[in-house]
């Protein structure tokens, strides 16, 4: 299949748009102070299971990030395919903690708004976040429910033959379980 | 004189890895081992949680390090391979950053919690290899196994990074505690390949196609059955067979089990009580190899 070209998708960076200082502030957060370090040498990328769905890959996202293009980097469905599997991270000659650099992406695009909309995963991770917080123990059912009716409720008429083989054998818990005492957690990043 | 281990399941294993709590307390009442459940014990926030707010993350996980410190049964047992991996990072981040320290240390006292004591995170897998050790395996293992080849499938969470006692991109120990058991496997390249954790639920396709690899890989190299050791990858690899069948157009039917009911049921323990009937997939092989076992045991008595 010939690869169509596509024009009005730009792909030049300039680096006037971008801004050094976030660059700085990312670095400086637990985890991600090797960020800098980066010899773009790609092993990241190589090893991620997910790198072919992604729209950057690994080693392009950390490009991104140390030179400030904020944008790009948290508006990525990347930082949100990132299984959190540390494959890159075990893998860097750098001992850059990639894993962590892609949480700490995720965070702040969900306090900025800037993941993309109506996608599944950052998604379910909001719902996983409200569930835990207000019974303690999360419910699988419950937040792939909330995650469906969110996105696309559609997609719960795929899900029926792997629910009802779980109700079978006795592995779907309609009902979530909630702690004697579910601990008082003060919001900080959200 | 049985062992203590304080005992933090998850919530997975309240789910659909019911069948791992269900073998792995099998499996240690066999071995004299003792498992005390952590009293109201949390979620650890797995990948999600984390994604959201950090600081809290580490709270919330820190809570259950700080009741397995007061509960005093010894180290602290879970299955989980994401429970695994949080706790361990919770403390990492505590010991290298005071600032996350602090703000754990805040949490855990406005909850009236003792602080982090440094209790050690293990893993049931390691317990097995280092605390019973494979002599004691080896005694205990009274059914002989008569099915295919085993394919060992660690996952990511468990040995990525912070692994403290076996290999992060080859281990080993898997294999070795079944070749003591007298279970034989298979070599099996994607043994720490990632099944795409929640992405199943998330983007279908692309979730299913990483364990479509997986699954694929073990059949070619002859497997009877995937061992795993997390309550994630056993339902991805075991669920979406069906789906898989139909978007792929080949036969894939095959056994993914949890190394403790494998170990389990070679320890001479009830298949019903390792939550073997909890399998979706692979529904006939494991039929099989009781019919198998159970006319041996038979014409021995």
């Amino acid at each position: 299949m010939a690869t169509k070209l596509n024009f009005s998708e730009r792909t030049i960076k300039f680096q006037r748009e971008a801004d050094p200082e976030w660059a700085r502030q990312v670095s400086e957060h637990p985890g991600c102070e090797r960020l800098f370090s980066c010899l773009q040498c790609g092993s990241c990328t190589g090893t991620c299971p997910l790198s072919i769905y992604m729209d950057y890959g690994p080693r392009r996202i950390i490009g991104l990030a140390r030179e400030g293009f904020r944008k790009e980097v948290l508006n990525s469905q990347t930082i949100w395919l990132c299984a959190s599997c540390y494959s890159c991270a075990v893998h860097c000659p750098q001992q850059i903690h990639i894993t962590d650099v892609m949480y700490n992406l995720k965070r702040e695009a969900v306090r900025s708004h800037l993941y993309p909309k109506r996608f599944a995963i950052p998604v379910l991770a909001q719902e996983f976040y409200n569930v835990v917080r207000r019974n303690g123990r999360t419910s699988e059912f419950l937040v792939v429910l909330r995650m469906a009716l969110r996105t696309n409720p559609l997609v719960l008429f795929t899900m029926w033959r792997s629910g009802l083989d779980l109700l079978r054998t006795g592995r779907l818990k309609l009902l979530s379980e909630k702690l004697k005492h579910v601990p008082f957690l003060p919001k900080e990043d959200a | 004189m049985p062992q203590d281990y304080s005992y933090f399941p998850g919530c997975s294993l309240r789910g659909t890895g019911v069948a791992y709590d269900e073998s792995v307390r099998a499996l240690f009442a066999l071995l004299d081992l003792k498992l005390h459940e952590l009293p109201d014990w949390n979620c650890c926030g797995a990948t999600s949680y984390m994604s959201i707010d950090e600081g809290s993350a580490f709270v919330l996980s820190a809570r259950n390090l700080s009741l397995a410190g007061q509960a005093k049964h010894g180290d602290l047992v879970t299955p989980c391979s994401a429970c695994f991996l949080v706790l361990k990072k919770t403390q990492d981040y505590v010991e290298h950053y005071p600032a996350i320290a602090t703000k754990v240390q805040q949490g855990l006292q406005a909850e009236g919690l003792p602080p982090l004591n440094g209790v050690r995170v293990r893993h049931p897998l390691e317990i097995l290899y280092n605390d019973v050790g494979l002599d004691r395996i080896k005694q205990a293992s009274v059914r002989p196994w008569r099915g295919a080849p085993l394919a060992c499938y660690y996952g990511c969470q468990l040995v990525r990074p912070y692994c403290d006692s076996d290999e992060q991109q080859t281990p080993t120990h898997m294999e070795e505690v079944l070749k003591a058991a007298g279970i034989p496997t298979v070599e099996y390249a994607l043994k720490t390949k990632c099944c795409g954790g929640s992405l199943t639920g998330t983007i279908p396709a692309v979730g299913q196609r990483l364990n479509y690899i997986i699954l694929k890989e073990a059949i070619r190299k002859g497997a009877g059955a995937i061992v795993t050791v997390c309550p994630l990858c056993q339902y991805n690899l075991d669920a979406y067979q069906a789906d898989i069948r139909k978007s792929t157009g080949e036969a894939i039917d095959i056994p993914v089990l949890y190394f403790s009911q494998v170990l389990g049921w070679a320890m001479g323990a009830d298949p019903k009580a390792l939550g073997m009937q909890r399998s979706i997939a692979g529904k006939k092989t494991i039929k099989q190899w009781f019919a198998a076992s159970e006319r041996e045991e038979k014409a021995h008595v």
